[in-house]
């Protein structure tokens, strides 16, 4: 299984749940063409909701950073929601643990935008 | 019981899903030898990195060019030896990825993720073109 994501709506914040994995090819460029057209919807507070994320990769979190800078140079904002351990061991050795908004909880998460 | 030593030796195609198979491949072996599953990650991660390297930046997908995957299995190491045909790069010019102005860029963090994750990277220029990367993690902590 490559990756799925599922959209939704949650008040002003668009919610995105990811599952299965976000690697080099299929994975990557399905994350990246829908963080791309949101943004062009005019979609600016995005929530990728990763509980779901069994595994990503380098050019995974290279997309993470690529939506994070684009959306928020257009004036929105990306925050995590729902890490996996593997997936937030790789933030934190690469030192992003602490770049992104990070959350445990849907609810806060979607408040946080306001 | 697995054989004391054991040595997989494979010629793989410039594509991505040459990348899978060298995983799959690599934690066979690595299952067999004993480590646990956060190794069994790390490994994987590692190989899967270096093979994406070898095919997209090395071998540039081009279909004429190989990948040379070479797994020994040891009672001491595990060593994994991944050789593309590739133009070659000074592993040294490679920007540090978690230094403050690198942070936020997109790409970069490949060779530093296997040295996270692994006991010993080299990386080495082949002649006529290549490179060559050996990765090793040692398998005596284990026992």
């Amino acid at each position: 299984m490559s990756v799925k994501l599922t959209t939704r709506q949650v008040g002003d914040v668009t919610v995105i749940d990811v599952a299965g994995r976000i690697t080099l090819g299929e994975g990557s460029s399905t994350l990246r063409d829908a963080l791309r057209d949101l943004v062009k919807n005019n979609h600016k507070d995005i929530l990728l909701n990763l509980k779901d994320v069994s595994y990503i990769d380098s050019s995974g979190i290279g997309e993470l950073v690529s939506a994070y800078t684009s959306i928020t140079n257009q004036g929105g904002h990306l925050k995590l929601l729902g890490l996996t351990h593997r997936v937030k061991d790789l933030l934190q050795i690469t030192k992003l643990y602490t770049v992104f908004d990070i959350h445990e909880d849907e609810a806060h998460a979607v408040r946080s935008f306001a | 019981m697995a054989e004391a030593s054991r040595t997989v030796e494979q010629v793989l195609d410039s594509t991505l899903e040459s990348v899978d198979q060298a995983e799959r491949v690599a934690l066979d072996l690595a299952r067999e030898s004993g480590f646990g599953e956060e190794d069994l990650d790390r490994i994987g991660m590692s190989v899967r990195e270096c093979v994406v390297n070898a095919v997209v930046h090395g071998n540039r997908y081009n279909a004429n060019k190989k990948v040379q995957l070479s797994i020994l299995r040891t009672p001491r190491q595990f060593t994994v030896r991944i050789a593309d045909q590739g133009e070659g790069f000074d592993p040294a010019a490679l920007p540090d990825p978690v230094a403050g102005d690198n942070l936020l860029r997109q790409s970069g963090r490949g060779i530093f993720l296997m040295k996270t994750f692994m006991d010993d990277v080299q990386v080495r220029r082949l002649q006529p073109a290549g490179t060559e990367v050996i990765l090793t993690k040692n398998l005596v902590s284990k026992r």
